[in-house]
């Protein structure tokens, strides 16, 4: 944030009418809407000046998913001791078999399911006749496969929508035959306009089937807190938990990367919901709110002047003891931190950052970028909202670039045009990217690394940001007999 | 404390710390309610029972992990085999987004695909609306030479009809008449990803052959090649055009993907790279034969380019010496042309390298998975090296293959032992590996975790393989790929060897 430099916002709003005026009317017109600078007005109020969670324009090659991919990807995928169900045709849960890296503890197919595509494989009679009674018989095989699972989600894909199944009625009768929670989503991939619908319908699927139901004998103590919406993608929620619990405070619910059905039920007895991914899981924080009273707060463990901002004003929910031990961890950590930086500040100061992620890190990661000496001159959202976009512009410079649910098309021509020195995005962008020879990292997977959250993340995010900027191999890419 | 900026410490090895491990412990303990260690315990041993596999095998509709993509997935595989050509989904975005990912997460490279993007406004009024934007925006901003169409389940589920509908798109001039747009219905409710690519390849056929004009074949002397959704297709096509161009042959290669996804960094991203020309795909129907290289992948293509009068033969994903030998001998007959000598001794070396290792592979029990051709042809290739194919898994074969594979078996002592396993998935090979155990696996990426779950020995062959870079830039194919595939069986069993005991701890082998 203290961070210093300019971005040439004319240049950017030069880039922006290149943009639109490669495509059609029709769409050119629609996509403007997308493309913007952030801008400060006289208040000092600043924006984003897109408009945002729209149908993506049809034949551009949007790099968004869908629904199904929110709820099973993302917010049910990672809760370990139950046994997701991919209903539908083999494909969705085969794309979406053990690619978020939500690390757990557990036994594979015996008290853990994370890593296991389980599907009711949709054949055509299954459209004719529809995939109930297919789908009962299933959980009953599940059931002698699977005697340890504590219950089931059923993540429906495209058809099941379309053929008019009664996924809940199915799911409340094996409810009853098995004893086990049995949720059924309807996270159709064309429900929606992204994955983020299918985070929501997930989100009301926990409240609607999990939370109140199965009360749990819990004696609530004064720093009971849930971890919300951290997916554990590479571990991630581990570093943020061990900090919390440094704290002083006893994090009794972990959601939903490493966790336990326990802990998701458990939930309403927290004294707080601390939530990390805001997009994903805002809703749910909402309902404990207005049915519990529980406060939430988000926080950002992205590099040590966001952890250590997030830890004094968590603390600040709570007695002076945990604020005393907020400014221990931190007094802690600076070392540790401050060490990184002295690494690795020196081999990444002044590179200019590019980033397009989902609903969150676009904004969450850029400090963390800022505390290496990096700039970010470049952001976007694939599936980000009005309210995410506003909490975005404080965390980027006047005259930055902004592109929300950009297209293969425009990222090209972006990236070749600002020539930026690390592009942070998918596996989609990832190859295309490097073939410019513009250094790249995964930043949903974390390109197969992490963690990236806490003090013990940072080191990693340091180390992954320099790798991939300082490599040898972009001195070779053009042949020495050609460079001019 | 377990980080440090000297020693940056990742998940790999961060989480071995004992500072995390209490935090696991404690977690576990306190807060996730899980069953007692000693249940768990005893139902993993139960899992590994004569008994659980039967239960196992008595599933009827639990399919748990099935080592099988859809249909769409092969059509966009093979509409990236084509000059120029943009693989267009019609349906669901999330679709395309998931097949770009999965291709690029195997070939370590760019995959582009667009969607039109259909919601649930589509689903109840169709997808045409949908169809005519995406087509002209698609041309619009990608000038494609050509947009190769296929379809999600949602757009097969509504009957939306892509014929009339990319009519009606030409005809509102959203994009040119002239512009080529193959197409294929590709329900993902049918088949799997071979499914796909061969109702994409018979898409392609009939649009220049019948569609674009009605052409009349006039057989020259060409004769065309179908390699097939191979996932080592950039070294494989490569290593099959040399052959033919050793041998002098006339060919086109149909479906050529070998640049597409294995584009050179040099500065400049090249969206598209390579592929079959749409010219040479028009004159395809002059070949006088059609050759493909993955019966099993191509059964609607072959039977399709079968009435325009060709001579069409399949062989399965040729391997190994007698394989390759199939191929060489079916090309020579199908073109006229002679074996060269150069490829004889190509032969020769193969033949020289097995009889050096012979000792090493007799008798070793191998269980394999993967998609029915690559599965066959592989099997042939262990019964050529004096090994024993045990369990033989297509979760995708058809009932033509198990009897194919049978009959392979039955031609050599060692396919005594062998069992042919269709429509069977990854969780049934867990029991097998456990109640029939075997001395290797090999198969697809997701056969990591039976390597760890049953501590079979394994190697990566086939597709996916995500967790191991760059093996598809190194050939299966041919004698040259049957000696990769050779020295990486060999590789393993030098190390389990190694690994096993102290004593044996041999520096020669």
């Amino acid at each position: 944030m203290s961070l210093d430099y300019t971005v040439d916002g004319a240049f950017n709003e030069g880039l922006i009418k290149e943009a639109v005026e490669a495509h059609p009317e029709k769409a050119g017109k629609k996509r403007a809407r997308h493309l913007g600078t952030v801008k400060t007005d006289a208040e000092g109020t600043s924006t984003c000046g897109v408009k945002s969670n729209i149908k993506s324009v049809p034949g551009v090659m949007t790099q968004r998913g869908c629904a199904y991919a929110g709820a099973k990807g993302v917010v049910w995928g990672p809760i370990k001791d139950m046994v997701h169900i991919s209903h539908g045709p083999v494909g969705c849960g085969h794309y979406s078999w053990s690619q978020r890296r939500n690390y757990f503890n557990g036994t594979v197919g015996i008290d853990s399911f994370v890593t296991m595509q389980i599907t009711s494989d949709f054949q055509e009679r299954d459209i004719v006749f529809g995939g109930d009674k297919n789908l009962e018989k299933m959980i009953d095989e599940l059931e002698t496969m699977f005697p340890l699972t504590k219950g089931y989600s059923i993540l429906s894909e495209c058809p099941i929508g379309l053929i008019g199944d009664d996924i809940e009625a199915v799911s409340k009768k094996k409810a009853k035959d098995t004893e086990k929670l049995v949720v059924p989503c309807r996270c159709e991939g064309f429900r929606g306009i992204s994955q983020s619908l299918g985070h929501h319908i997930a989100n009301d699927g926990i409240r609607d089937w999990i939370l109140g139901k199965n009360e749990q004998e819990w004696e609530t103590g004064p720093y009971d807190v849930n971890l919300i919406a951290d997916y554990n993608i590479g571990g991630d929620a581990w570093p943020s938990r061990k900090l919390l619990e440094e704290m002083g405070l006893r994090v009794i619910g972990q959601w939903t990367g490493d966790s336990t059905l326990a802990e998701i039920e458990r939930a309403p007895k927290a004294k707080i919901n601390l939530i990390h991914c805001y997009r994903s899981m805002n809703y749910i924080c909402r309902h404990m709110e207005e049915t519990w009273g529980i406060p939430w707060l988000e926080y950002n463990f992205f590099g040590p002047t966001q952890i250590a901002k997030s830890l004094r004003k968590i603390a600040a929910k709570f007695d002076e003891t945990i604020q005393a031990n907020a400014e221990k961890v931190i007094a802690k950590y600076q070392p540790l931190a401050d060490a990184v930086i002295a690494k690795y500040q020196p081999r990444l100061d002044g590179k200019r950052v590019m980033l397009f992620v989902g609903g969150l890190r676009p904004r969450h990661t850029a400090t963390a970028y800022e505390d290496l000496g990096m700039q970010v001159i470049g952001s976007g959202y694939e599936f980000a909202h009005n309210d995410d976009y506003q909490r975005t512009a404080e965390y980027l410079k006047d005259g930055t670039l902004i592109y929300d649910d950009a297209s293969e098309y425009e990222l090209e021509l972006f990236i070749e045009k600002l020539k930026p020195d690390l592009v942070g995005s998918g596996i989609k962008e990832k190859y295309g990217t490097q073939k410019m020879g513009v250094p790249f990292r995964q930043m949903h997977s974390w390109d197969y690394s992490g963690p990236y959250h806490g003090y013990d993340g940072f080191a990693v995010f340091a180390r992954d940001m320099d790798l991939a900027v300082n490599a040898p191999v972009w001195s070779k890419i053009k042949a020495p007999w050609k460079a001019a | 404390m377990p980080q440090s900026a000297d020693t940056v410490k990742d998940h790999i090895s961060l989480f071995q710390e004992p500072e995390y491990k209490e935090l696991f412990a404690h977690k576990k303990e306190q807060y996730e309610c899980r069953h007692p260690d000693e249940e768990v315990a005893k139902q993993l041993e139960y899992t590994k029972s004569w008994e659980y596999r039967e239960k196992n095998f008595a599933r009827q509709h639990a399919v748990i992990n099935p080592p099988r993509a859809c249909q769409p997935l092969g059509a966009v595989f093979a509409a990236a085999g084509f000059e120029g050509s943009m693989p267009y989904v019609h349906g669901s975005q999330g679709c395309a987004a998931y097949f770009r990912s999965h291709l690029s997460r195997h070939f370590k490279d760019a995959s582009v695909c667009v969607s039109d993007s259909m919601t649930e406004d589509a689903a109840v009024f169709g997808g045409l609306a949908n169809l005519v934007d995406g087509l002209q925006n698609c041309n619009t901003l990608y000038k494609p030479k050509m947009i190769t169409i296929s379809t999600t389940c949602m757009a097969e589920v509504i009957g939306d009809d892509l014929s009339s509908f990319i009519n009606t798109a030409k005809e509102k001039e959203a994009i040119p008449a002239d512009l080529p747009t193959p197409f294929a219905h590709t329900p993902s409710f049918v088949g799997s990803h071979i499914t796909g690519y061969d109702n994409m390849i018979k898409g392609i056929f009939s649009y220049f052959w019948d569609r674009e004009a009605q052409l009349t074949p006039t057989p020259g002397g060409k004769i065309n090649i179908i390699p097939g959704f191979d996932g080592y297709a950039p070294a494989n096509n490569r290593e099959i055009k040399r052959y033919l161009d050793l041998m002098g042959v006339d060919y086109t290669l149909v479906c050529d993907v070998s640049d597409t996804f294995d584009s050179p960094t040099d500065g400049t991203y090249k969206m598209y790279y390579g592929g079959t020309t749409i010219e040479d795909t028009r004159a395809a129907i002059n070949a006088k034969a059609t050759l493909s290289l993955q019966e099993f992948s191509t059964e609607k293509t072959l039977d399709y380019v079968a009435t325009k009068g060709q001579t069409v033969a399949a062989l399965n994903s040729p391997m190994g010496v007698s394989g390759t030998d199939a191929f060489l001998m079916k090309v020579a007959e199908l073109s006229g042309k002679a074996i060269p000598e150069a490829l004889e001794i190509e032969r020769g070396r193969l033949v020289d390298a097995i009889a050096d290792s012979n000792a090493w592979l007799h008798g070793k029990r191998v269980a394999l998975f993967g998609d029915p051709d690559v599965v066959y042809g592989l099997t042939a290739f262990l019964l050529e090296l004096g090994m024993e194919p045990i369990h033989i898994l297509a979760s995708n074969g058809s009932a033509e293959w198990e009897q194919k594979t049978k009959d392979l078996l039955a031609t050599s002592r060692f396919g005594d032992g062998g069992t042919a396993w269709r429509g069977k998935d990854l969780w049934h090979m867990r029991s097998l590996l456990f109640t029939e155990p075997v001395d290797l696996l090999i198969g697809s990426s997701y056969g990591k975790y039976l390597e760890k779950d049953t501590g079979t020995p394994f190697i990566r062959l086939g597709f996916p393989v995500f967790d191991r870079h760059h093996h598809h830039r190194f050939p299966t194919f041919g004698y040259q790929g049957a000696l990769r595939v050779l020295v990486e069986i060999l590789d393993r069993i030098f190390e389990v060897a190694d690994a096993s005991s102290d004593i044996s701890y041999d520096l020669t082998r």
